[in-house]
């Protein structure tokens, strides 16, 4: 969970640091940026969602051996 | 095909993120410069066009006709010159009395007629609303293909239509499926649809959230702010922490049938606190959004066909996607309760 968030927080750095920032970027080609970082938050919101359930089962497993063994 | 439904969205959200970022935005003008014309004066002036191709001209036409609209009165553009398919040079004379301070312009050529409102100011000039004449002959455009339409503001931004709005719809699926099985439960105190009940609410709020920072983003580089004070956004943020407090109340009580009851009473009046604050409040009062102010969304002017056969599939699709993330989460909590009872 915090690499990933590690992650995003860099790839969002990196990305403001090149070509005058997000303020152009989003401007630049008839906004097409913001249908893009639109796209890019669902896709990151879902993902770390996936990743809650994801621990979620884990501990269930877990639980499940400790009780058979 | 027990889980017909799963690949159904999958491949409705696949056509949509293909169709959407292929389908090219229609023609349209951008920017003019310079902005301010001075009256009285012929002004050199330079229009920037979008997916145009102002070369595209019929035989009988030797340029596009420009014009400048200023409440009902038309001042003809001279000089025409096209210089490439996105940039037109023309000059115009400005006289000293227009109706209006504010003028659009208006370039008419083989593929259409298309206006930037408001494009230049006229600072200086003399309000006399008696000047009225005749729009020139306009092209009502002979291009039929397949394009989104280019507005103003919105420009290439006007796709987030497949993904920022289906976000509320989702959300409002799940609330609607939780308020269902809230009272189901209370009818039949059967304790599998309070976890229904709990996980939809749960899976709304993510959606909910996703609805709020796309939206956030979308409008600081169309209303130029992270957060405007809209009607729609604000019942919005009401609701999401309305939902939150639901998740709350639910952790602050220990016994397990009390807190099920509970929360489910409360489920129902937060349902019917979201249908004021995102169906009602925003049709009464003005707002940002389009369809607010008394008409219902989604007419047939907000919406044209190009969007609608996009649009729809991906309402679909992303309900699908939701009704498949709470079925995982209904499975995982069912199998939790069982060790917990084993």
């Amino acid at each position: 969970m915090k690499t990933l968030l590690f992650l995003i927080l860099a790839l969002l750095y990196s990305y403001d640091s090149f070509a005058g920032g997000i303020e152009t970027s989003m401007h630049a080609a008839g906004k097409m940026n913001v249908t893009l970082g639109v796209i890019a938050i669902i896709f990151i919101g879902i993902v770390v969602y996936l990743f809650l359930i994801d621990r979620k089962i884990t501990r269930l497993e877990k639980e499940i051996k400790e009780r058979q063994s | 095909m027990k889980n017909w439904w799963k690949y159904l969205s999958v491949a409705l959200l696949l056509y949509v993120i293909v169709v959407s970022l292929n389908t090219p935005l229609g023609p349209g003008l951008t920017a003019v410069s310079p902005e301010n014309l001075n009256t009285g004066e012929n002004s050199e002036i330079k229009v920037i066009g979008y997916n145009t191709h102002f070369r595209n001209n019929p035989p009988d036409m030797q340029h596009p006709g420009v014009w400048l609209e200023s409440d009902g009165f038309h001042l003809t553009c001279n000089n025409v010159e096209v210089i490439d398919d996105q940039e037109l040079h023309f000059s115009v004379e400005v006289p000293d009395e227009l109706p209006s301070k504010s003028l659009h312009v208006f370039v008419s050529y083989d593929e259409g007629t298309f206006m930037l409102p408001n494009a230049f100011r006229a600072e200086q000039s003399v309000k006399n609303d008696q000047l009225k004449n005749e729009a020139p002959e306009s092209f009502s455009g002979s291009v039929t293909a397949f394009y989104f339409p280019n507005r103003e503001i919105l420009r290439e931004s006007i796709r987030n239509l497949m993904f920022h709005v289906p976000m509320w719809f989702t959300m409002m699926l799940l609330m609607t499926i939780s308020v269902v099985y809230s009272i189901k439960y209370l009818s039949g105190l059967n304790p599998d649809h309070d976890l229904i009940a709990r996980q939809a609410v749960n899976v709304g709020l993510l959606f909910g959230i996703l609805g709020l920072l796309t939206g956030s983003l979308w409008a600081r580089f169309t209303w130029g702010q992270w957060w405007v004070s809209d009607t729609k956004l604000n019942g919005a943020a009401i609701t999401t922490l309305i939902y939150f407090a639901y998740t709350i109340l639910r952790g602050s009580i220990n016994e397990e049938q009390n807190k099920a009851r509970v929360a489910a009473v409360y489920n129902v009046f937060a349902y019917v606190i979201l249908i004021v604050l995102l169906m009602v409040l925003p049709r009464l009062t003005d707002s940002l959004h389009p369809g607010n102010g008394g008409n219902p969304a989604f007419s047939s002017y907000d919406l044209d066909n190009a969007l609608r056969t996009v649009f729809y599939p991906a309402v679909l699709g992303w309900m699908g996607i939701s009704l498949w993330i709470l079925q995982l989460r209904n499975r995982t909590e069912r199998i939790k309760q069982q060790i917990e009872n084993a």
